[in-house]
């Protein structure tokens, strides 16, 4: 038992590792793979959707990968795309049920994004590129490491639009009444859709200049 | 490769794994869900009446304390069933489908509509769930009238899938203020049914005597104002019977 461990890979190889790092970084999904954006820009004017939709992609894209890396070598390739939106798809109707049941309000608030999760390019391309190729490990620290390089931008983008937008950080106001009665109003664009796509921006705009390898040549 | 007859299994097996996994796990979900929509319900129904912040742990408690009387209506004001004491979310009145019985009504059939009464310092709170069709899909809501089964107390909307920014607008604060704000009423001066309309145009277009009948209606989301107006008129009209009654 004992030296069938040692011939293996241990579980955080740096490979593995990896995984998890560079979707984090320099192959963000959203930043530098540019996936995933319409509900980013959907679920990002408060920060406690924001962490339930990193939460719930989460699961459903490590979940995901790992029974899609199990099947891989019985899927036929003519119908793997198939396959996969199936397995997709009830993971995404489960995690739907389970928000319901259990955290009402919030669910409301994601209303059709929780259902939109199956159309997320980052979930598709995960599976294609990464799960039918590689060993259920891997494939489930790559999608823990994809939905967090996903997450960590949403949070980012719900921190900024929240702050400014309406003065609270999850649902608790931090700017001072002070500031207020000398005129500080809350920013009420940082609510709307457009901003999130700007913030957005701001992030890769940041992202390349400490990066210069990100930048494309033209 | 793999033989059609393979894809064909393989497909099958699949569906039927994952159709049996999702059929469990409604089935198990399914009493939680009940229990939040129901939570949600009564705190629309208690909120019309602006008993509001209520927490959630507590809703069930805090709705049979506040709700002093669940009736149940016919179509010619008649109570049949009247609930004052234990568990009223149990209740008839709770259970109506509201959807149901406003079909009913429009097909000359014999319908039942429910009432809540709440206690505001020794007076009543008259409180009618409404029931209509928004742009998208329906669109609900409760309407509080005071003791004198005229002036509004308070209002409260909800919708399935209107448009966000236009719409839903319906379901926020500054919609539904409207109908508090200034003093809002159901009747005109000669007893007659009058409802509230929501103006296209906003209430400054009606003669000043109309304008406690009338709010204003959202810019860009006509179609469901329409439906608030078209769904106050015609739930409020089956609730006019018993309201003639009371008087």
């Amino acid at each position: 038992m004992s030296e069938e461990k040692k011939e293996r890979e241990p579980l955080f190889s740096p490979k593995n590792l990896k995984l998890i790092k560079d979707p984090l970084s320099i192959n963000n999904p959203i930043t530098v793979q540019v996936l995933g954006i319409c509900s980013a820009l959907a679920v990002t004017a408060k920060l406690k959707p924001a962490i339930v939709m990193t939460i719930s992609v989460m699961v459903v894209l490590a979940v995901s990968n790992v029974v899609i890396s199990l099947l891989r070598n019985g899927i036929p390739p003519r119908i793997r795309i198939i396959v996969q939106l199936v397995v997709i798809a009830t993971m995404v109707i489960l995690v739907d049920q389970v928000l319901k049941a259990f955290v009402y309000d919030v669910s409301k608030q994601l209303s059709v994004f929780v259902g939109l999760i199956i159309t997320n390019c980052i979930i598709m391309g995960r599976l294609e590129a990464f799960a039918m190729g590689n060993k259920p490990w891997p494939a489930f620290l790559d999608g823990i490491g994809n939905a967090l390089g996903y997450g960590i931008i949403l949070i980012i983008v719900a921190f900024f639009r929240e702050f400014l937008g309406s003065g609270t950080i999850f649902d608790i106001h931090v700017i001072p009444q002070g500031f207020y009665d000398f005129g500080y109003k809350n920013n009420g664009l940082m609510i709307l859709p457009p901003m999130a796509l700007i913030t957005v921006g701001v992030i890769i705009w940041v992202q390349r200049y400490r990066n210069r390898d990100l930048i494309e040549d033209h | 490769m793999y033989s059609n007859g393979y894809i064909f299994r393989y497909a099958a097996i699949l569906v039927i794994i994952a159709a049996a996994l999702l059929s469990t796990a409604a089935m198990m979900l399914k009493p939680f869900q009940e229990r939040n929509m129901a939570i949600e319900k009564m705190g629309s129904i208690l909120a019309s009446a602006n008993v509001k912040n209520i927490d959630k742990e507590v809703m069930i408690d805090r709705f049979n304390e506040f709700v002093t009387e669940a009736l149940v209506i016919n179509q010619d004001g008649k109570v049949i069933e009247s609930l004052t004491e234990g568990e009223k979310e149990n209740g008839k009145a709770f259970n109506i489908n509201m959807k149901e019985q406003l079909y009913r009504k429009a097909n000359g059939i014999d319908y039942e509509l429910p009432i809540y009464k709440i206690d505001d310092k020794g007076k009543t709170i008259y409180i009618f769930p409404l029931y209509g069709t928004g742009l998208w899909g329906p669109i609900w809501g409760n309407i509080a009238l005071s003791e004198d089964l005229n002036t509004v107390v308070g209002v409260t909307f909800d919708h399935k899938g209107e448009t966000p920014g236009l719409g839903a607008e319906i379901a926020t604060s500054a919609f539904e203020d409207q109908f508090t704000d200034t003093v809002k009423k159901i009747f005109d001066d000669n007893n007659q049914f009058t409802s509230i309309a929501v103006v296209k145009g906003g209430v400054k277009k009606l003669p000043e005597s109309q304008r406690i009948h009338g709010v204003d209606a959202i810019s860009g989301g006509t179609i469901t104002s329409n439906g608030v107006n078209d769904m106050l008129k015609n739930v409020l009209e089956s609730y006019v019977p018993y309201i003639e009654k009371q008087k």
